[in-house]
């Protein structure tokens, strides 16, 4: 499907802020099998210079895919979220996510275009604390399938 | 310089786990009569939950958990999980690319699973340990 790529550019406003608990890391990361001490003990953080527990490394996806459906949901876009898959991923790090951080995304689109009947879409999501601290900035492209 | 190849089991029950903690319910993830009615061959594995999986073998290849620096991949094949107690499994290997002054590693990816790459073009910056 094709996308309006007159949305290039467009930036949203910024979320409520996300208070990142340790709780939710350790949740995470058992989801995926990490055992690591600086994901679950705040000491082994501690050592490590961390002031408590370190999320993994795809963790910020918690909070930029929430961000991204104002996005994807925007009606004025039109995305058919049926027809979406994955398509390219990054994260690069200013620092790592740590508990007690208080997040806040700004999402805006980087690109749209259209290809061989399938519309892409590129997000980019600056996450930083209230204080505005970058922490991590994230991309996303996902695809939008053409009806075959 | 080539790292030693790390192996994850992916099983049905590591999904609904992955979507309960990241939100992603998209229901392709957990159902095979919506998997299939989008013409997917069954359930696949969340792109996130193999880039998570990936992820552990870069914390695990750098030693230390806060190492990964930069991150990125393209989501090239889905990965199939079977509805049974083996699941699929995802094999994953690096090779060196550069190591640069400021001590970070530059590594290229890859994973497949049953023998097909998953990712395209994944590729990773780690801080190595002083």
């Amino acid at each position: 499907m094709s996308l309006d790529p007159s949305f290039v550019g467009r930036s949203y406003p910024p979320t409520a802020p996300y208070q990142v608990g340790r709780e939710k890391i350790r949740e995470f990361a058992t989801a995926i099998g990490a055992t690591d001490a600086a994901y679950h003990d705040p000491e082994a953080a501690r050592a490590l210079g961390h002031p408590d527990v370190v999320a993994p490394p795809t963790f910020p996806q918690v909070l930029t895919m929430a961000a991204n459906a104002r996005i994807v949901e925007d009606p004025a876009l039109g995305v058919d979220y049926s027809r979406v898959v994955h398509g390219d991923q990054r994260f690069a790090y200013t620092r790592p996510v740590v508990a007690g951080d208080e997040l806040v995304c700004v999402s805006s689109i980087d690109e749209i275009t259209s290809r061989g009947g399938h519309g892409f879409l590129t997000t980019r999501t600056e996450v930083a604390t209230v204080a505005g601290e970058p922490v991590v900035t994230v991309w996303s492209k996902i695809v939008v399938r053409g009806e075959a | 310089m080539e790292l030693p190849t790390q192996t994850f089991r992916v099983t049905r029950a590591d999904l609904v786990r992955y979507a309960g903690a990241s939100g992603d319910f998209n229901p392709i993830h957990w159902s095979d009569r919506i998997a299939t009615g989008v013409g997917l061959p069954g359930v696949i594995a969340h792109g996130m939950f193999t880039m998570a999986l990936v992820g552990r073998a870069l914390t695990g290849w750098a030693g230390a958990s806060d190492a990964v620096v930069d991150y990125n991949v393209r989501f090239a094949r889905p990965v199939v999980v079977p509805d049974d107690d083996q699941g699929t499994e995802i094999e994953v290997s690096a090779v060196v690319r550069e190591v640069t002054e400021e001590g970070l590693t530059r590594l290229d990816v890859t994973a497949t699973c049953r023998g097909e790459k998953v990712l395209s073009q994944a590729r990773a910056t780690v801080r190595t340990p002083a």
